[in-house]
Order: structure tokens, then sequence, then C-alpha cells
């Protein structure tokens, strides 16, 4: 899995100079929060449903090792095969395998994470074997060479006149029109063709059921039925976190996904689909087993929840960080609340030290959470392995300082003194307009009121402690 | 009751009228305030910014001050959601104290159950929610309730009001510029009620919007609640 090739700052910084991003994630997020809001209000069983969807998940963690061997028995039972892949490579492997067995040239894709994660189609185009992205948001970003920027709304950078003109350059050279039902036709054209010549499909999945072997997809275009169900031969690829014990279960994690997702109160397309059925759909089915670091965010305790993820990107929508810089700042497939503590779970700290430090810390994320991961305990719990792995001497020189600093009542007294002094030839009007760095980070936009002529600590009588 | 006051790091440097207006409004209610010369920090910077063991000491310094105290008052809701939430969970501290200490707005209506103060202010004023008051302390109304009871004071609804306005102690300086466009909004939404006045209940957020708001030249200033509480 790719990690950020800059500091989330350096990345922000650029991504925040883009007015169009700004006014477009500005619109798009608050529209479906406020949709997520209305839906999730109207439940009134909301909060019970999300134990249950954290408890359903702390379990399924606890036991991996039994639901991942029940998965394989059922589905080996209804006639899938079953294919372990340590990393993105294996997994990437198996199909590129199966598309070879089948002289395939080209796969057509459903909208799936994981298989971004694992860089799938990067890994089969090496190999001569194009893979189409058939979701429309993806599709344009493929056909763009770009990538994604949010976990629901892949394009939710990009406006419909761009679109419109990107479709005039590839895939649509006559239309001329920017309305929305004209781009959707232009798109439905072109991939009706491919869905009905393709010999594989490609899939990930939301859901896998331990009990009975059975795979589920939630979408919104019916775009990933076409894949799942038209190609003679599918493989879907699934980390193993994915995994709920019994078919019961599901009834919890469909209510909670669609409402947090897209603000709907059910998604237009579940699809389920159990092994091979004789004359109905794919006739040759393989499920890939991904674990690509998630057995190493198994063992650490606080860490592990961010596996509960079900990938509704609610925590995105409500960032107020994510919301300002989009996806891309976050360098990574998982962007947002989730991203910042995914991401260097999955591929390392010190590959990503900068993001747990992408948050006000606000809360918001913990509290639309579905299944109740708390973003921010895990934040604080990664922010003090980064400073382990990789904090700079310079900052810990002065948080050490300013540890000191604290450690004695005379000695804050003593520095607030001291601040006085120093601050005297910033301060006009009452307010410091501007200090030498690294303070400057804060009055570059920002007054700083100063400190104060005397302090309530000092104010009582008494001696100094030591 | 007697009781121990809190007076934070950041209120006791730079905002050391909240603190005072803060005993003042508990010792009109009878009761007896104490601001410990001992205190300092409660550790939060150094917890949210991953140096847990350096904040070790200065919960173990803060809970030694104030063990004694049948209560402990504070005018900022991200630091007693420090104390409350953060000391047991990462800092292993098992003492008493940590479950009395409250925030102003919640010990008065929650602990005290007054909502009329007797104050005036008369003035337009908007009500920021602070995310560790909403999230964390979870003080829930106590501090509108308040605020409506005082005399002159016209009270307006702040658009986006659960919105963070982007401080988050080192994230304001570590991601300057992602702090910076938060603000800008939030002082947006200030802008856009006609207030003078926007108050909240901590002095960390109060130094961002006030910042922004003087920085924008904009006509809102940022005023802590217990000032206007303590308001005669």
């Amino acid at each position: 899995m790719k990690g950020p090739t800059e500091s989330f700052p350096v990345a922000a910084n650029r991504e925040l100079g883009n007015a169009q991003l700004r006014s477009n994630l500005g619109n798009a997020t608050s529209t479906i929060r406020a949709k997520r809001a209305r839906v999730v209000e109207e439940l009134p069983d909301w909060e019970a449903l999300r134990d249950a969807g954290s408890a359903i998940k702390a379990d399924v963690l606890a036991n991996l090792d039994t639901y991942l061997l029940q998965f394989e028995q059922a589905l080996t039972a209804a006639g899938a095969t079953v294919h372990w892949a340590r990393d993105g490579a294996e997994a990437c492997a198996v199909v590129a395998e199966v598309a070879r067995a089948h002289g395939a040239d080209e796969v057509v894709k459903v909208k799936s994470l994981t298989t971004d994660e694992i860089e799938l189609n990067a890994t089969l185009a090496a190999q001569g074997i194009h893979a189409l992205e058939t979701d429309f948001a993806e599709l344009i970003l493929q056909l763009d060479g770009d990538w994604s920027s949010h976990i629901l709304v892949p394009a939710i950078h990009r406006n419909r006149t761009e679109i419109r003109d990107l479709f005039q350059r590839t895939i649509a050279p006559d239309i001329t029109s920017d309305e929305p039902g004209v781009l959707a036709e232009a798109a439905r054209v072109y991939l009706r063709e491919r869905f009905l010549n393709a010999k594989v499909g490609v899939s990930g999945a939301n859901f896998g059921v331990a009990e009975t072997g059975t795979l589920c997809v939630v979408e919104s275009e019916g775009n990933g039925r076409m894949c799942t169900t038209l190609p003679p031969v599918l493989v879907s690829i699934i980390g193993i976190e994915k995994l709920v014990p019994s078919f019961a279960d599901l009834e919890v994690f469909l209510q909670l996904l669609p409402r947090s997702s897209t603000g709907e109160r059910m998604n237009p397309y579940t699809s389920l689909w159990t092994g091979v059925t004789e004359g109905d759909g794919p006739q040759e089915l393989h499920v890939v087993l991904l674990d690509n670091g998630r057995t190493r965010v198994l063992e650490d305790e606080v860490g592990r929840q961010a596996l509960h993820c079900i990938r509704c990107s609610a925590c995105l929508n409500v960032c107020p960080v994510y919301s300002r810089t989009g996806g891309h700042a976050y360098g990574s497939v998982y962007p947002g609340p989730i991203g910042a503590i995914l991401t260097p779970q999955l591929i390392g700290i010190e590959n990503a030290p900068s993001l747990p430090f992408a948050s006000s810390l606000c809360g918001a994320c913990y509290e639309v959470c579905p299944v109740k991961i708390d973003i921010p305990r895990v934040l604080l719990h990664l922010r003090e392995k980064s400073v382990d792995a990789v904090g700079g001497r310079t900052e810990r020189a002065a948080m050490s300082g300013v540890g000191w600093v604290f450690g004695r009542a005379w000695r804050l007294r003593l520095a607030q003194r001291i601040g006085r002094v120093l601050q005297r030839p910033f301060v006009r009007d009452g307010v410091i307009r501007r200090l030498p760095p690294p303070l400057s980070a804060w009055t570059d936009s920002r007054d700083l009121r100063p400190i104060a002529p005397a302090h309530p600590s000092d104010e009582n009588s008494g001696n100094d402690d030591e | 009751m007697k009781l121990g006051l809190f007076s934070t790091c950041v209120a006791d440097t730079m905002f050391p009228d909240a603190v005072r207006a803060t005993a003042s409004v508990l010792e009109r209610l009878g009761h007896e305030v104490v601001v410990p010369r001992e205190q300092t920090c409660c550790g939060q910077m150094h917890l949210n910014a991953g140096y847990r063991r350096d904040a070790q000491p200065l919960a173990d310094r803060f809970v030694a001050t104030f063990a004694g105290f049948e209560a402990v008052v504070c005018p900022s809701s991200s630091c007693v959601g420090t104390i409350r939430e953060l000391y047991p969970q990462l800092l292993g501290i098992d003492n008493q104290i940590t479950e009395r200490v409250f925030e102003l707005s919640e010990f008065l209506v929650d602990q005290l159950g007054v909502e009329d103060l007797g104050a005036a202010y008369p003035h337009r004023v908007t009500y920021h929610p602070t995310c560790h008051s909403l999230r964390v302390t979870k003080v829930g109304d106590a501090p509108l309730r308040l605020l409506r009871n005082v005399r002159g004071l016209e009270l307006v609804e702040l658009p986006d009001a659960t919105e963070c306005c982007g401080f988050g102690g080192t994230f304001s300086l570590k991601n300057a510029a992602t702090s910076s466009a938060i603000l800008a909004d939030k002082c947006q939404s200030i802008e856009s009620t006609g207030a003078e006045v926007c108050t909240a209940l901590d002095g960390s957020c109060l130094l961002q919007i006030g910042g922004g708001l003087s920085r924008g030249g904009d006509r809102a200033r940022a005023v802590h609640i217990a000032e206007i509480l303590a308001s005669r």
C-alpha cells in the first residue's frame, strides 16, 4: 500500500490554495452531513445499533481465526476457490493469474477501496491487463489519470463542467451538455458494451458472512451488480476484518451503513452471492482473503478498533480538517479521520508520521461513527508512537522545556514574567500582530492575546511551594 | 462548599479576568473559593501532542494540589475533559477528585441547580459551543440556560455552531494553514450574526477565535462566559 510522499501540512497547504476544491468540498460535505443527520435522527434505536455494530466487530476481531476458517469452509463447500494473500502483491497475482487463465486482457471492476489499497489496477496494467473502473466517479478519475479524494464520493473534488470536458476528450467526443443525465448516459453507453463482453469481473466486498460464505456488496448505481453477475468469472478481494459471524448480523450493518454513508435509509443495490450457482451468474468464483498489514493492526490493543471500520465515510464529512483540505492531502486511499488512524497502522507509523496530527481532536468523527471507533483516542495513541518513532529533537526539547516550566508553580510565574518582558516590543493596541518563527505560524493569520499583567494563581496569599 | 479553582495555564496567563470572574460568581453564591498557588497545568498539551510521559508529573501535581477540595471548578471544558476522561484512561490515575472536577457552567446548573445569577450584560451575544464541551465534558445546554437569564443580553444563534474553531492545541501551529482555514469560516459565521460578542467556555478556543476576529477587523470580540456571568 502506498503511503504519503509528503507530510500532511505540506500537502494540505497546497490543497487549501485550490478555491474550486474548497467550495466543491464545502458544498458536498455539508449536503451529505445534513442528509445523514436527518435519517439517523428518525431511528429511535440508533445508539443501540451502533453498540451492536461495535460489539459484532469486536467479536469478529477477537475470534478472527475461527471465523476465517469457517468462512473458507463455507465458501469451498459452495463451489468457490479461496486464496489467502499475505499482502497486496499476492492478492494482485491471483487476479492476474485468473485473467490470464481465461485469456482476458480486460477485467471490469466494482468500486473497491481494497483494490485501490493494493494498487491492483497498476499491477495488472504492468502485465498488459486493463482494469476498467465501472463506478461512475471512479471511471471519471480513471479516464483523467486522477485519484480518489473521498471514500464514498471519489470525484467529490471535480465538478460537472470538468467532467463534460473530460468526456469530450475521451469517451464521448460529441457531448455538449453538462447535465447530469447526459453525462450518466454517455458513461452508460460506454460501459454497457464492456460489461457484456467482459470475461472476468473483480470486486471487493463490504461484508463476508462467516457462517454461509456469502459475500455482500452495497452500491448505488447497479454497475457493481453488472460486474458481479455478467462476466463468467468473478474474483472478489476481501480484507480479513470484513467478516460478520452470521447472516442475521447483516441486519445491523445494512441499517448502519447506508444511513451513515449516503444518508439513505437503504442503498439502491445490495448484492449478495454465495459461491457458484449453476446456470446463474459467474460459474467460477475466486475469493481472496487479504491481510496486508491487518494482523499487525490487530496486535495493537488500542489501535485495533480501526479495523471495525465499514468504510461509510461519515467521519470525513463531519471532519473540519477533511472538509477544508480534501482527501488528496492525506496521501493515501484512506483519507480523513479514519485514514489518519488506519494508514499509519497499515503501513507503519514511520511511513506516515504526520497523519495522526492532522486533526484538531474535535471529536465529531467519533460522534458519528456507526461502529463507535474512538478515533480521537486512537489518534492520541498514534501521536505518542509517532513521537517515539520519528519525533524531532527541537520539538522534544521544547516540550520538555514547557514540561519543566509547568513542573513547579514558581517556574510558571517566572516564565509568565519573562514572557511579559519579551512580548513588549510586539504588543500594539493590546494585541500581538507579528512574532518571529516558530510562533509566526500563529501570527501569520491570527492576532495573539498578550500575557496579562497579573495572574490569579499569584494573587493568593501564601508562600511558593518550592 | 470549599471549592478549589483551577485557573488553567491558558486562562491564568492570558484570561485572568475570566478566572477572577469565576471566583466572584462562586463566592456570590456563598462558597469559599481557593486558587491554590501550587497549580500549573493539567498536562493536556503534552497528552494531546503525544508526550504522555511528560504529562504524568503534571497530572500527579494536579491531583496532589486539589485532592483536598470538595470540588474543583475550572473555566475550561477541555481541561476538565482531560482530567475527568484522560487521567484515568491514559495515565492510570485512580483518585476520586478527578470525578469532582467541573467546568463552571455545568457546576452551576447541574451541581448547584442555579440558572439565574442576577447578571446583567446589555450586549448582542452569540455562543460558540466548544468541541470538548460538547463531546468530552458534555455540558449540554447549561451555558445557554445561564446566558438566557442574563439581563439585557440578546442571545443570537450561531450558524454551524457545532463546527470546530480550528484551534486544537499544537494543531494550530503544526497545521497552521488548515487551522486558519477552519477559523475563517467560524469568524464568518460569527460576523453573520451581527453579534458584538462571541462567548465560549474555553480560553484556548477564545484565543483562536479572538485572534481571528481581531485580525479580520471584525466587529465581534471574544469574551469568556465567566466574565458575562459575573457582570452586574
